[in-house]
């Protein structure tokens, strides 16, 4: 993905200002969930798979990379935190904090082979790699395989929020998606973000420019996947448990597909997505593998006819920057 | 000398008749490249058995009139008749079997193929093309180099190639992209009489070229190209009394 | 020893299935510049073609190796037409995106009406049995597998390498605004190009029929592995897909022998390998 002509991923010119007064609409909106009738586990799961769509987007919106294994930063994060919390007995902080970086590593590992290919074979690559770690954790013994890490404590946060409370933890999640949320949205204003958009747009002037765009792309493979990870410690604590769903081929699809409804490179749009994928599976549990095939029919459709995604058209239409 | 003849000799067009339509008619042509608009309203025509020279500097628009006509530039407007037909609409793989016959800049031999395979992947569009026995006269080094990859020949020997394939599907309007491009003098001079043959022969030709000298050996008519534009024209009878103007036009 | 030779033929018969749909999938991607996703699934259909062809029309195995890539091929080919097409322009990750996601509209409609246990497919009587070679017992269909996935595979080769039409394919492939221009239905070639390459997955699908059984799932777990087969090889050359899905196979083969828990990782792992060392593939062309 080089030029930014109708061919390539549509990903429209930003205006901060637009993005700071929905970032603002989003944050109260968010803050009163608890205070209305929702049920709190259904937003907070929401929360969880808005900010992986958000790691996730960072990539592809950003560095023009599609990353077809996210999965895998999803899973290595839950698996590690649920271990650490369970086994280990460390505090949640703690727990989050090691999921996370476990993430990081396998981030820096996974990113210096992958980022050696472009465009489709990076699709690709990730997709295998994630496998691969798949294949593993079936066999290594502390994941407990089919069963997954079970009953995991959810303790108590810098040994006063007690995260067991319904509504503490909601909060605990919505600080934790912010957090993170806004660190994408400050590393998209900054010069890195800058030069990540040149990358994006004409990687070989960005090169004759003198930009060492191996290493941009790395940096910001690094930080997707970290953030991602984070993503999956945080869910740790809202589903209580770490199991191999986490790490299918089935889930770095339901992150692609979240971000490509929401639309891709928009800065809201996999929050969007994320709500729309996660109540699709609460309300559509019952169709049991027609939900598999309705979320492969948004696909085609979005491909085909919806490409800038909910978020996408809205802003396109009000030519807003969204 | 081998006779290129063609088998149906009543499909070479009376060239000089006043009452013939033009085999190419060009009017108010507007073509885009994605958003840029690369064609600002191109004028012009040949007639049949003719030898007609755009020339222009680089990024004039000639290359990207051809491939308008061609039908292989993204978005075109205006009217484009060959031999009567509009095509402005048309899709390149129909054009090309109306009988237009497009030899590229960068001529496009293919490195997957051998010299024979390129040679004969163009379809025959129309009886009384060139047999290979002809073309091997014309172009004997292909004959040597049949089962040679494509892109191993010298840059010569590819634009005879290319050349070459065209002639053999009968396509009587030819539109040679820079023939001259890079080649030694030596190569230029065969390309000239080769050009000079088919014109006897009763092709039509349309040629880009910089090279105005070289085009002078073989135009019947020159057209100027600037800005996507058509600006001036004459025969090449008038070309010493436009001698100034080229050199402004052109730059040289 | 004779456990080793066993593995040995496994893996070369996983082989053929590899070389076979990364053959298919090299052929696509050439020409569309598409990773169809969805070949999986199709594979997958063959496999359920030729079992619809026995139990509803009593149409058996011989007739099924001809008749399934033929249905399956022209049910790609209208996936072509009426969905990919229209890719053209576009980045090359939404084909990848759009054949993902028909991969799992057709594999949840199978799995719907026949849930994930698979359906028996017997061997034909003319290839069942098996010989006693004294180093191993060879049983005959396993061995007809590899033998004639080897013969489509050459043949697969010698059509596109060697031949005039194969000509057509390989300038297309290269540059086909220009072969357009010379007066060939590109848009047709491919078409039929996208249906030679389901085809010869649905070929592996009947192939596999008789030793994996019918499942709905059966592709799915089959393309992660022929990606990394394609990243490995290359896409650049056919008969670089053909030999690294033989090799490949017969490498998991052995690694299932030597180091069973390394079996299902073998193949990434060595993915990771080449990357490391020779990013384009060992076939060497760029992506």
């Amino acid at each position: 993905m080089t030029v930014t002509t109708d061919d390539s991923i549509a990903v429209p010119p930003r205006a901060v200002h637009d993005e700071m007064v929905a970032f603002a609409i989003m944050t109260v909106l968010l803050a009163i969930v608890p205070l209305t009738g929702i049920y709190p586990f259904f937003v907070m799961q929401a929360l969880c798979f808005a900010l992986l769509g958000c790691a996730f987007n960072l990539l592809i919106g950003y560095g023009g990379l599609l990353s077809f294994g996210h999965a895998m930063f999803l899973g290595t994060a839950g698996y590690v935190t649920g271990h650490a919390l369970k086994v280990w007995g460390l505090p949640p902080e703690l727990g989050i904090l090691v999921g996370t970086a476990a993430s990081a590593a396998l981030a820096v590992i996974t990113g210096v082979v992958a980022i050696r290919r472009q465009g489709i074979y990076f699709a690709m690559i990730t997709l295998a790699l994630s496998q691969l770690l798949y294949f593993i954790y079936v066999q290594v013994p502390f994941t407990h395989g089919e069963d997954g890490i079970q009953g995991i404590p959810q303790g108590y946060l810098f040994g006063i929020f007690n995260l067991s409370n319904a509504t503490i933890l909601y909060y605990v999640v919505l600080v934790g998606f912010l957090f993170g949320f806004l660190l994408i949205f400050r590393t998209i204003n900054s010069p890195f973000g800058e030069v990540l958009k040149a990358i994006r747009e004409n990687e070989p002037r960005a090169i004759s420019l003198g930009y060492k765009t191996d290493q941009y792309k790395l940096l910001a493979y690094i930080l997707s996947g970290t953030l991602a990870g984070f993503a999956g410690a945080l869910k740790v604590f809202v589903a209580q448990n770490a199991s191999l769903t986490d790490v299918e081929v089935a889930m770095s699809g339901q992150i692609v597909l979240m971000t490509l409804v929401g639309g891709l490179g928009t800065v809201f749009g996999p929050v969007v997505g994320a709500f729309v994928i996660v109540a699709m599976q609460q309300y559509l549990s019952g169709l049991g593998q027609w939900v598999t095939v309705i979320q492969g029919s948004i696909f085609v459709i979005c491909v085909l006819t919806f490409r800038r995604g909910v978020i996408g058209e809205i802003a396109h239409f009000f030519r807003r920057s969204l | 000398m081998p006779d290129l003849k063609m088998a149906d000799a009543a499909a070479r067009p009376a060239a000089n008749s006043p009452a013939a339509a033009p085999v190419l008619s060009v009017s108010n042509l507007q073509a885009w490249y994605g958003e840029s608009h690369i064609l600002h309203g191109v004028d012009f025509n040949v007639k049949a058995g003719e030898v007609v020279t755009l020339l222009g500097r680089n990024g004039a628009g000639k290359t990207s009139t051809l491939k308008s006509v061609m039908g292989i530039i993204g978005k075109r407007t205006g009217s484009v008749a060959f031999n009567g037909q509009e095509i402005i609409r048309a899709h390149s793989d129909r054009i090309a079997r109306m009988g237009v016959a497009f030899c590229p800049e960068e001529r496009g031999i293919f490195a997957s193929l051998d010299v024979r395979e390129n040679l004969l992947l163009p379809p025959i569009v129309r009886e009384g093309g060139l047999s290979l026995d002809q073309i091997f006269d014309l172009f004997p080094n292909l004959k040597e180099r049949l089962n040679s990859q494509g892109t191993k020949l010298s840059g010569g020997e590819q634009q005879m190639l290319a050349i070459a394939r065209i002639l053999r599907t009968g396509a009587r309007f030819l539109m040679l992209d820079e023939p001259t491009e890079g080649l030694a003098p030596v190569i230029i001079q065969q390309i000239g009489q080769t050009i000079a043959r088919l014109k006897k022969e009763g092709f039509t030709i349309l040629l880009v070229e910089q090279n105005f000298r070289f085009a002078a050996t073989v135009a019947d008519r020159y057209y100027i190209v600037e800005h996507g534009k058509v600006i001036d024209g004459f025969a090449n009878a008038d070309l010493q009394a436009n001698m100034d103007k080229l050199h402004t036009y052109l730059g040289v | 020893m004779q456990a080793l030779y066993a593995q040995l033929l496994v893996g070369l018969i996983n082989g053929s299935f590899y070389a076979l749909l990364s053959l298919g999938l090299a052929v696509i991607f050439g020409m569309l510049n598409i990773i169809n996703f969805a070949h999986g699934a199709l594979y997958m259909m063959g496999a359920f073609v030729a079992y619809f062809l026995l139990n509803i029309f009593g149409i058996g195995y011989w007739p099924a190796l001809i008749i399934a890539p033929i249905v399956v091929g022209i049910f790609g080919m209208i996936l072509e037409r009426t969905m990919l097409q229209w890719l053209a322009g576009l980045d090359h990750l939404y084909g990848l995106l759009l054949t993902f996601g028909l991969a799992l509209v057709i594999q949840g409609v199978f799995q719907n009406y026949f849930g994930s246990s698979g359906l028996p497919y017997s061997i034909p009587d003319e290839l069942k049995g098996g010989m006693n070679l004294g180093f191993m017992y060879l049983p005959i269909y396993r061995g007809w597998v590899v033998v004639f996935s080897l013969v489509v595979c050459f043949a697969t080769w010698f059509l596109i390498e060697k031949t005039r039409l194969g000509a057509y394919l390989r300038a297309a492939t290269e540059n086909p605004t220009l072969v357009r221009a010379f007066g060939v239905n590109v848009p047709r070639m491919i078409t039929l190009t996208y249906g030679l390459g389901v085809g010869l997955a649905a070929l592996a699908g009947v192939l596999s029929a008789p030793i994996n059984q019918v499942r709905p799932l059966m592709g799915e777990n089959v393309i992660i592995v022929v990606f990394a087969v394609v990243v490995i090889g290359g896409m650049g050359s056919i008969m670089g897909s053909i030999i690294t899905g033989f090799t490949l196979g017969v490498v998991e083969g052995l690694t299932k022998y030597f180091y069973p828990e390394a079996s299902n990782t073998v193949v990434f792992v060595l993915m990771v390998l080449v990357l490391l060392v020779k990013p384009t593939g060992l076939t060497g062309r760029a992506a």
